[in-house]
């Protein structure tokens, strides 16, 4: 009998089938992983078990036990717990408090005991957290374990992690995978919802495939005859090549000339040290880094988003320090933000509005003060079809399309201007593999055309498939610019990433 | 059992259907409160309906009521479109009618046309800079709003009181504080022989210009996306301070338009109570009318009636003021409530578990 069982979970948004009839079952002891493109239906099925949505048809069983989760404070009661990517911590408490959210409590909290328990929790499952800290004060992989140990505290018995190491250097992921089996020797089961083909592979006893809303089958991992190849064949019905063809390019004179920015963060401390670099026409210089080491103070420093207290940016040797975000792109410098839904767009309006936002000052577009919108509808149609966007009009408001399309649409509407300078953040974040791969062939196409490409990311991956150069970002400071990447043992990469310098790891 | 359920996409029959079951609510609602009065819901909703639009002149002084409020409510709607949340125009209004009895009183002139037109530019500058007070406030220092036009609205009372009781006082008016009756120069023409004034044209133009202007120009495209997500709107490079100062100039312009257009149009003076909250009323109408241009033409004549049916009611049943106000309030109360389910829906389930 296995500890988990859904059978035949159906569920549907406004005629949208998101999980139609999907079988899923989890033994005791095993790490179970859940794979699948976005929009495969993977956090439909896991927000079901968490008991944040309900399935219109279907069955849950836990232990064998049938169950109905109205929230997730049922589903924790059988058992089941899940940290999500975006933890669910209040940041200005403390761990130990944000141990017992939600949870019955007398109404003087047994602040010893709570800390007590913390102890021998991280203790037995190797956990460490300081529980008087506050979470805001924490890293993100402290943070993490602080999500896990909440979980624990409420005496998960199944744990489901929502892309884990997404966050994580790959020191602090290793230390993850140990934690997850201490927790399966100890006999708690774990759910992993990964995009990484390499973690599911090494760290997890079976996986299971999701396919548009389906399953496409559960296999061990390590059968023989389970490879890479085959799961994403199972994820995408058809096989696929990860490898991705960059021609070699001739590189032109220095167009992007950044030195020694620095900056301070949102609460006033120092989140750039002496940033240099200099790009040149058609190069992609990269820049690695766990999140939150100073990438997004770059992008907004340089975009005129956020004040460089000292050094300067110079494009094609025009001086546009601290220049405003319009100058900026008046001159060719166009920026794809992370957050492509809150940043990027205006999620509410239509695509025909949203694909003017950085252009609608500009004739033809602009025509006195007004909006020329058979224009702005021409644009976007073109961006719609160069780029492949799927939407069912230009009506259409942005928030229904997939994010797959949004970040087309968003690519397309910046390189339409055909910009001197693309600063491109966490392009390929959350996109399944062949929007991911059709994203990455366009940044190349768009250096090859001579583009200067700054481009930010997390994926060690596509930094190495892309990048001529790369930087490793650290505390707000480069560890070093590797001038060959990919000759570069991953390893070095990771331990840069952790805050050594270049010259210690050579 | 009843479960809460998020809705993916409201569907447009929606924005018609919920207002009206709102209304409808509020109406059924209002029975109750006015059954506890001993008062016959049927019969007073009977009167309010007679006493609004019963015949050309009771439909000519909803269309007088209902003036000042879709001018004020086209005020709070451009503010509201960009999130900036006026609820200064009571307080703009009573600037711009002041602004106009100074240009009465110190640019006088016989020609109607001059001296209307010198009013209006009075009310407009005047409404518009003291709007702007807290739009600079807003954008500088990132002042609340809302407590800064608060705020001014009790200031613009107090100056315009200091006035009306102190230095413009009508000699003859044997202690009321009311200003000295207007020369005919300065009163905008009247129509059809009723008390509907010119201000109605311009509540009128208003609508289109304010569609106009948020469909089709590039100011109403910033204050689009600066509504919608000003982090996106700083990302392409709009400039936030630039916006709340336009926008609160002409939101401030028109409220001081309200204010001019009222003492001009129907009083033929200033008295300290003239506006009688139309400022505040603009507020709930904007709100109910999903800030669309023409729906606010709609909901002002509704809200016109409503004041002018309440005015039956007090007279004719003896109701108090303030059952006619919690019966504005219930409509404003239910359409919000109803507001949650365009992006929520309850769903019936038969209870599975034992």
């Amino acid at each position: 009998m296995p500890l988990v069982e859904m059978k035949r979970i159906t569920k549907r948004f406004s005629g949208v089938v998101a999980n139609s009839n999907v079988d899923f079952s989890v033994e005791y002891g095993e790490v179970h992983a859940l794979l699948g493109e976005n929009g495969a239906g993977k956090s439909t099925l896991m927000n079901i078990l968490y008991g944040l949505y309900h399935p219109d048809s279907g069955e849950i069983y836990i232990d064998g036990v049938k169950r109905v989760f109205r929230s997730p404070s049922d589903a924790i009661l059988s058992g089941v717990g899940m940290v999500h990517q975006h933890f669910m911590l209040v940041e200005t408490q403390t761990v130990w408090e944000n141990m017992i959210l939600g949870m019955k409590m007398p109404f003087v909290l047994p602040k010893k005991q709570i800390i007590k328990k913390i102890a021998e929790l991280s203790e037995k499952y190797n956990l460490k957290v300081n529980p008087l800290s506050n979470v805001w004060q924490l890293s993100i992989g402290e943070q993490q374990r602080a999500a896990v140990l909440q979980m624990l505290y409420r005496n998960a018995k199944v744990l489901i992690l929502d892309e884990p190491t997404a966050v994580l250097t790959p020191q602090e992921s290793k230390e993850l995978f140990v934690t997850i089996r201490n927790m399966t020797a100890l006999g708690h089961s774990v759910i992993f919802i990964s995009h990484k083909m390499n973690e599911v592979m090494n760290e997890t006893d079976r996986v299971t495939v999701l396919r548009k809303g389906e399953t496409a089958g559960t296999v061990n991992t390590k059968s023989p005859d389970t490879s890479q190849e085959l799961l994403s064949e199972m994820m995408m019905g058809r096989k696929v090549s990860f490898d991705i063809n960059k021609p070699k390019r001739d590189l032109g004179k220095v167009v992007f000339d950044v030195n020694s920015i620095c900056a301070s963060n949102d609460r006033g401390g120092a989140a750039l040290k002496n940033i240099s670099f200099r790009i040149r026409k058609s190069e992609i210089f990269g820049v690695a880094g766990v999140a939150g080491n100073g990438q997004l103070e770059l992008c907004e420093a340089i975009y005129g988003l956020r004040v460089a207290v000292s050094g300067y940016v110079k494009i094609n040797e025009k001086d546009l320090t601290n220049a405003s975000a319009r100058a900026l792109m008046d001159c060719g410098v166009h920026y794809i933000p992370a957050d492509r839904r809150s940043t990027g767009m205006v999620t509410a309006l239509d695509v025909k509005s949203n694909s003017i936002l950085t252009d609608y000052w500009i004739p033809p577009i602009s025509s006195g003060n007004s909006i020329n919108w058979k224009e702005a509808g021409n644009q976007a149609k073109s961006i719609i079809e160069q780029f492949n966007v799927s939407t069912p009009s230009v009506n259409t408001a942005v928030k229904n399309l997939s994010g797959g399309n949004l970040q087309k649409l968003m690519l397309g509407r910046e390189l339409s201007n055909s910009p001197e300078v693309l600063i491109v953040m966490h392009p390929t974040w959350g996109l399944d593999v062949s929007a991911t791969r059709y994203i990455r062939e366009r940044i190349i196409s768009a250096s090859e055309t001579g583009t200067a490409v700054l481009l930010i990311s997390e994926d060690i991956e596509e930094l190495l498939a892309l990048s001529d150069r790369l930087a490793i970002i650290f505390k707000g400071e480069f560890m070093g610019i590797i001038a060959d990447p990919k000759s570069m043992p991953i390893e070095k990469i990771g331990l840069m990433m952790a805050g050594t310098h270049i010259s210690e790891v050579l | 059992m009843l479960r809460v359920e998020k809705r993916i996409d409201a569907s447009k029959w929606m924005n018609y259907v919920i207002p009206i079951a709102s209304l409808f609510m509020a109406l059924i609602g209002g029975a109750a409160l006015l059954g506890t009065q001993g008062i016959s819901p049927l019969d007073a909703y009977c009167r309010i309906i007679k006493a609004a639009f019963g015949g050309s002149y009771e439909f000519s002084e909803t269309i007088v009521k209902a003036t000042p409020i879709a001018i004020s409510s086209f005020a709070v709607m451009l503010c509201f479109s960009m999130l900036i949340w006026n609820i200064g125009v009571e307080g703009q209004a009573f600037m711009g009618a002041l602004a106009a009895v100074a240009a009465v009183r110190y640019c006088h002139s016989d020609n109607q046309f001059y001296m209307l037109c010198t009013a209006a530019a009075f009310a407009i500058m005047a409404g518009g800079l003291w709007a702007m007070i807290a739009g600079f406030l807003r954008s500088k220092w990132n002042v609340n709003e809302i407590i800064s036009t608060l705020m001014l609205n009790y200031i613009a009372i107090r100056i315009l009181e200091y006035f009306v009781y102190g230095p413009w006082r009508d000699p003859s008016s044997l202690g009321f504080p009311i200003t000295t009756r207007f020369p005919p120069s300065a009163r905008l023409p009247q129509l059809f022989g009723s008390r509907v004034h010119v201000g109605i044209i311009l509540a009128v133009f208003l609508a289109f210009a304010a569609w106009y202007i948020l469909s089709k120009t590039r100011l109403g495209y910033e204050i689009r996306v600066i509504g919608e997500n000003p982090k996106a709107a700083r990302y392409s490079g709009m400039s936030y301070m630039k916006n709340v100062l336009v926008v609160m100039f002409i939101s401030g312009a028109i409220g001081g338009l309200t204010g001019m257009t009222e003492v001009t149009g129907l009083h033929g003076r200033l008295q300290a109570s003239f506006a009688a909250k139309y400022g505040y009323t603009a507020i709930i109408v904007a709100w109910l009318s999903h800030l669309q241009p023409f729906v606010i033409l709609l909901a002002s004549v509704l809200f016109g009636a409503l004041l002018v049916g309440g005015e039956a009611l007090q007279i004719e049943l003896g109701l108090t003021l303030s059952t006619v106000e919690i019966l504005q309030g219930l409509v404003l109360f239910f359409v919000l409530g109803g507001d949650f389910f365009r992006n929520y829906r309850l769903k019936f389930t038969w209870r599975t578990d034992k």
